[in-house]
């Protein structure tokens, strides 16, 4: 039986976990609940065979991400003010949205189906790089060989986040401290 | 900061260990799960630990921000390198079969550059928005 | 079975609470707390798609025959660290937002813009 009762339990824990955090209202909880969400999203991750994946959700998701907003919340303030209007519009949004989605997965191929279209394409021709690469990990093979162009795009990405931190915030810094120099002096 | 000491002790102990274990994803990579992605991500979490349990000072004497900042963009420069130096060899833009005399050995080298690459300028560059964050708190 | 397309219906339940908290939360960082959450099940929902019954994780050994599709595996793992990348740059820019107004509700943000 493909459903094991650990893969229907994380999925449940996520549903949970995702509800619970559209009620919370303290700003610290939600971001220590997102942290629990990437772990069981890991978790997941590993179920479905995809344990690089997994990896880097659990070092990704639930470490640095955490701490990154935790960071955020030192900067800012803790506690999300209480609505003032009644959110009727965005629920009957997400529910339609919600309903159109599910309506639209009826006659998607069942979880771990061999014979869904995505396994009929250049899945198996990957599964067969052997004799072309010589790495047995094919996640590697795909990523830094066959889709080696993506992947450069994808740190080309991730530098310029780093570029785009570094602008808003070192500037903003030395703006203030030469600000508070300012003070000093007079 | 004296009175930690339990948190100082481990984080001693720990920290190797999670570097070494970045570095053994690193090249491990070809074989089993793990590659430059996660290795750079698992090394910037042992600076993170190191900068959250010991202050921002010790870790600018480590890694100055001149050092990481060059290391972000030594990171991409590798990879695209790589690709350019395929290119001189007569191949396509990162086609690795031409770096070595057998494409299969060519092959290797490409990805153990390449991810080397992509491992370098995410552990910079998570190291870097860090410390930024953690510095931005005065 | 009725259960094959379960993991669908939690990807989108994940989907739409992420979807809610981004339109109907005003605190800026739980804002982005949502778009982790909508983010994380998209993750899930192209994983799920590569999952094969009786595969094993695409790192070929010799006694294996049926591994699961690696595609949305290598999608999936660079899409996860461009995700938290892009989440440094918006919590950055969250940061900026709290000094500059002195506070990350959006509703403040726009009545402040509407008295200058």
């Amino acid at each position: 039986m493909i459903e094991h009762p650990v893969y229907l339990l994380l999925l449940t824990l996520l549903a949970v976990t995702a509800l619970a955090m559209v009620r919370l209202r303290n700003t610290l909880a939600v971001i220590m609940l997102s942290g629990i969400y990437s772990l069981l999203v890991a978790g997941l991750f590993v179920m479905m065979d995809a344990v690089d994946v997994a990896f880097t959700e659990a070092a990704v998701g639930a470490g640095i991400s955490t701490v990154l907003m935790v960071a955020t919340l030192a900067l800012t303030t803790r506690e999300s003010r209480i609505p003032t209007h009644r959110p009727l519009l965005p629920l009957a949004v997400v529910m339609l949205t919600g309903g159109a989605l599910i309506w639209g997965t009826l006659d998607m191929p069942h979880y771990g189906d061999p014979e869904a279209p995505v396994h009929q394409h250049v899945g198996i021709r990957y599964l067969n790089s052997y004799d072309e690469i010589g790495v047995p990990n094919v996640v590697t093979s795909v990523l830094a060989s066959y889709r080696g162009f993506d992947t450069l795009g994808e740190t080309a990405v991730v530098f310029t986040a780093a570029v785009g931190v570094l602008i808003i915030l070192r500037g903003w810094q030395r703006r203030r401290r030469r600000r508070q120099a300012v003070r000093e002096r007079t | 900061m004296n009175e930690q000491v339990i948190l100082r002790v481990i984080s001693k102990l720990l920290i190797p260990l999670i570097l070494l274990y970045a570095l053994y994803v690193q090249f491990h990579g070809d074989y089993g799960p793990g590659g430059g992605f996660q290795a750079g991500v698992i090394f910037a979490a042992g600076f993170i630990l190191y900068t959250l349990v010991f202050g921002l000072p010790n870790v600018n004497r480590v890694l100055p921000p001149r050092l990481l900042e060059t290391l972000i963009a030594l990171g991409v420069l590798l990879y695209a390198g790589v690709g350019v130096a395929t290119m001189l060899l007569g191949g396509n833009f990162l086609d690795y079969d031409v770096l070595a005399h057998e494409p299969k050995h060519g092959q290797h080298l490409g990805i153990l550059l390449v991810e080397a690459g992509v491992g370098i300028t995410v552990a910079a560059v998570m190291i870097v928005i860090f410390v930024t964050f953690a510095g931005s708190d005065e | 079975m009725a259960l094959g397309l379960y993991s669908y219906w939690v990807v989108i339940v994940l989907m739409m609470a992420g979807f809610y908290i981004v339109i109907a939360s005003s605190n800026l960082i739980k804002k982005i707390a949502g778009l982790n959450i909508f983010q994380g099940s998209v993750f899930i929902f192209y994983i799920s798609l590569g999952k094969v019954e009786d595969g094993t994780a695409p790192i070929l050994a010799s006694g294996y025959e049926s591994y699961s599709n690696p595609l949305p595996h290598v999608l999936i793992l660079t899409a996860i660290v461009v995700g938290v990348a892009t989440t440094a740059l918006a919590v950055a820019l969250v940061a900026r937002i709290h000094d500059a107004y002195g506070t990350i509700e959006e509703d403040d943000i726009h009545g402040q813009d509407e008295s200058l």
